[in-house]
């Protein structure tokens, strides 16, 4: 325990001792007048507006979180249930994969305005607009999974002539699920982009507290909602991870990246 | 009672190649136990999976007998044990593919692992065996369907001295017991002439030489030992080197051309 304790210290220290340094320094130029602070507040003005205003931010935050998640979780249904389809029709992989690939080049901000148009302005267009973002690299991930059981495994279960759901089901989707907690992790941040972009145009949550905070001139409360936007992708990414470490703790081929 | 007939077979991977097998004819009866044995790159594994049916022959025929043709087993070259899967898990997946899998299999498996000496890895996974031990699951799967025919190529290659000898004694006990036949693939004289009742030598000319009734009645280890059966490995590894001379100077010959 002792060990494990020092072990974790002598690996994340030299990443605070940075931070610390880091805001120290920021710190010091405000308070020096280095910089003006109404270009840059200082951390510990962030800090008082972060707490001063943290109804608005939390309630904001709290919607970002759930257009995020809604975008995500769609992603997570239609981008694997698709590769299994392109997986096993190799004629609507070739007919529909390219224009996939078109869809993702689009940037996502270019989208965005039709999107109201479709959805009208709040949550509706940002799910969406975290939903196509983010479906991509999931799609790809797990049709790259499935494509690449191993071909010696795949001679080992046609010894027992198994049918074609066994296949998919015990060997191919066991083989795709490495590769697709990777897509989830790509998608986790790209859906976050999704989700602000979205509601910078869209209205709500925390894309919106920042584009208001900027026209009031407010810079301390625009730091305070990109702080929050990145908290929130990094806490994303770990629930992934303990939650796919939870799913297959007695699977640890599965968790391998 | 034959269990395997042979007749004209020859095998081509590509249409400038020369043919493996020169039209091969070999009859294998039910009670007899076979080695195929020769230099790398004769076509010994080649024939193998030609014979459990992994790959079709360019010409001639290979006939199993029908009571036989569903009770085969095949293990490869590698151990290929599914990453994801415990040992037990591993060795339980043909009867899963098959739908045989109960309560009463899974304790043959138990019993299986035993008697390979790992009974108390039941939970482990592949990754977490050395290659010899994977190379024994990889065995307990093919018998756990119960075979009757049970085809190895190269099985014990990668398995130290000790357990190579119990390996082979456990074989010759299965056949004892179970009447099981086995057909392997292997580089060593010693172990051919241990194992097998019949060997045959293959070399890319495509002449096959077949080497028959071994006149040992009990097999175990210390005949190894004895003179009679060092006399026949020395008869045989003059063969062998004889045909990779020959073998060395038509190659030789070929590439002058």
């Amino acid at each position: 325990m002792i060990t494990t304790i020092r072990l974790w210290i002598a690996d994340k220290l030299p990443a605070w001792i940075f931070l610390a340094g880091l805001l120290s320094i920021w710190q010091l130029i405000v308070a020096q007048k280095w910089v003006a602070s109404y270009l840059l507040p200082s951390p510990l003005q962030i800090f008082d507006t972060t707490l001063e205003m943290w109804p608005d931010i939390f309630a904001a935050t709290l919607s970002t979180a759930q257009s995020i998640l809604w975008g995500l979780g769609l992603s997570l249904i239609i981008g694997v249930s698709s590769a299994l389809i392109f997986f096993s029709i190799p004629l609507a992989r070739r007919a529909v994969l390219p224009f996939c690939i078109f869809f993702q080049t689009v940037p996502i901000i270019a989208i965005a305005p039709l999107l109201v148009i479709w959805f009208g302005y709040g949550q509706p267009t940002v799910n969406a607009s975290a939903f196509i973002v983010s479906l991509f690299p999931i799609l790809a991930n797990t049709l790259t999974g499935l494509q690449e059981t191993d071909p010696q495994l795949k001679e080992l279960f046609r010894l027992y002539k198994p049918s074609r759901w066994q296949l998919v089901f015990k060997l191919q989707i066991p083989s795709a699920i490495p590769y697709i907690i990777t897509g989830i992790k790509i998608s986790a941040g790209l859906a976050v982009v999704g989700a602000i972009v979205g509601e910078f145009i869209a209205g709500g949550g925390l894309g919106s507290l920042i584009d208001a905070a900027r026209t009031q001139q407010r810079v301390d409360l625009v730091f305070s909602g990109v702080f929050m936007s990145s908290a929130l992708a990094l806490s994303l990414v770990y629930t992934i991870n303990l939650m796919t470490g939870l799913l297959f703790r007695n699977r640890p081929y599965l968790r391998k990246q | 009672m034959s269990s395997i007939e042979v007749q004209q077979l020859e095998k081509s991977f590509s249409s400038d190649a020369q043919a493996l097998f020169a039209g091969l004819s070999f009859t294998l009866d039910s009670d007899e136990c076979l080695c195929l044995l020769g230099p790398s790159g004769c076509g010994k594994t080649t024939l193998l999976r030609l014979l459990m049916g992994l790959e079709q022959p360019s010409s001639g025929t290979i006939h199993v007998n029908p009571a036989l043709s569903a009770k085969m087993s095949y293990v490869f070259q590698e151990p290929r044990l599914v990453p994801w899967r415990t040992c037990l898990e591993n060795v339980l997946l043909p009867l899963e593919l098959t739908a045989e899998n109960n309560p009463a299999a899974r304790d043959r498996a138990v019993e299986l692992l035993q008697k390979i000496g790992l009974g108390d890895r039941l939970a482990h996974f592949p990754d977490q065996l050395s290659g010899g031990m994977q190379m024994r699951v990889a065995l307990a799967r093919a018998l756990i369907t119960q075979p009757k025919i049970i085809l190895l190529d190269e099985p014990f290659a990668a398995l130290d001295e000790r357990t190579r000898f119990h390996m082979q004694d456990l074989l010759l006990e299965l056949k004892a017991r179970l009447q099981l036949q086995y057909i392997f693939v292997t580089h060593s004289i010693s172990e051919a002439v241990y194992l097998s009742d019949r060997i045959l030598l293959l070399d890319n000319t495509g002449a096959a030489r077949d080497i028959r009734s071994l006149p040992f009645k009990e097999r175990n280890q210390p005949l190894k030992l004895t003179p009679a059966f060092n006399d026949i490995v020395k008869e045989y590894s003059s063969l062998f080197s004889d045909m990779e001379d020959s073998m060395k100077k038509s190659n030789a010959a070929q590439s002058k051309q």
